[in-house]
């Protein structure tokens, strides 16, 4: 088919982000489970899923909250965690920035790590789409995703309430955060940043308020700007030479 | 117990935080480039954050009021190895689980 029709952008859409269920269904579960295994009703955890929609920030303002951390630290830190939404909002921009602000708006809202990736893969492959077919695809990829992003935070946290006492979910949350973190390390300039990291807040594990690991987050985020450029650099010598 | 002011609080704040992260340059900022120092800091931003957070909990676990321990340690190391290798989230938490359960039953 030489032109692609919008109903058609639409399904490969929804089709692209039906893989994602499978990770989406058990982390929202889980999330549920944790949230109210800390102390939320299933209307806190269904609201923070609702608002937030963003796993990991998630999972870090319950554990913080959890353990009596001063509210303004534990809000911090779970935004730190977002702050790649920021990125990706900037990369969204030269292709979706002709819509309208309502439209824009909505997709800002539905602006997660998996409609991001597999839209600005499209958008560079097809760049002939028009707004609206970006648009569509865009919103065609949340549809498998968001929806069950809620309900199954309602089931996991009606599981949660029903789930007897001393199944070691202490360590739900620690499980979670490294099987999330080991992918993420694809470069030198990602382990440069975790290393710093763990060290950072190690070290300064009994600072009051928590405040090691805003330390530890900003210096790990230095160590992987600053590997990431030593590197680059190095390519291009490499490259050149 | 949370106290539900601090909760709500958070809830209310990270909500509308999280919509101005992903809304900023989209809707306000529009087509202007970032510098690419201010790219270069945002894309380790998750991988700085989250190891920091963990650290200190898989060290000093509070369940066992901060002793090292050895199901919880083991199933650190198998998550995180899982993840590693196989990159796949669900299949290292998983596996990390059935690490720290078999542990549990067989030492504890």
């Amino acid at each position: 088919m030489a032109t692609e029709t919008t109903k058609s952008i639409f399904w490969r859409g929804v089709r692209d982000g039906a893989p994602f269920i499978l990770v989406i269904v058990p982390f929202s579960t889980l999330f549920g489970v944790v949230a109210t295994e800390a102390g939320l009703s299933v209307l806190e955890t269904l609201t923070m899923s609702v608002l937030v929609i963003a796993g990991a920030a998630q999972f870090t303002a319950v554990e913080l909250l959890r353990n009596d951390v001063p509210t303004v630290i534990a809000l911090v830190s779970a935004l730190a965690v977002n702050l790649r939404m920021a990125m990706y909002s900037a990369s969204l921009t030269p292709y979706l920035g002709e819509a309208t602000l309502g439209q824009r708006a909505w997709a800002a809202y539905f602006l997660v790590d998996q409609t991001y990736a597999c839209s600005v893969l499209k958008y560079e492959q097809n760049p002939d789409w028009s707004i609206g077919q970006r648009l569509t695809y865009f919103f065609a990829v949340a549809v498998p995703i968001c929806p069950l992003w809620y309900l199954f935070t309602v089931l996991g946290a009606l599981i949660g309430n029903s789930m007897p006492e001393g199944l070691a979910l202490d360590f739900a949350i620690p499980i979670t955060f490294l099987a999330l973190i080991a992918p993420m390390l694809r470069t030198r300039a990602h382990l440069a940043a975790a290393f710093v990291s763990v060290v950072t807040a190690l070290l300064l594990n009994g600072l009051v308020y928590n405040l090691g690991l805003l330390v530890a987050g900003i210096l790990g985020m230095m160590a992987g700007a600053q590997v990431e450029l030593i590197d680059s650099r190095r390519a291009e010598r490499e490259g050149g030479a | 117990m949370i106290d539900p002011v601090a909760l709500w609080t958070v809830i209310i704040l990270l909500g509308a935080g999280s919509f101005a992260l992903r809304f900023v340059f989209l809707g306000l900022i529009g087509d202007t480039p970032l510098p690419p120092w201010v790219l270069r800091h945002l894309r380790y931003t998750a991988v700085a954050v989250l190891p920091g957070l963990v650290a200190p909990l898989v060290i000093w676990p509070e369940a066992t009021g901060g002793e090292l321990d050895a199901p919880r340690m083991a199933a650190a190391v198998v998550t995180l190895g899982i993840g590693l290798w196989a990159r796949n989230v669900v299949l290292s938490i998983c596996l990390g689980a059935a690490t720290l359960y078999g542990g549990l039953y067989l030492l504890g």
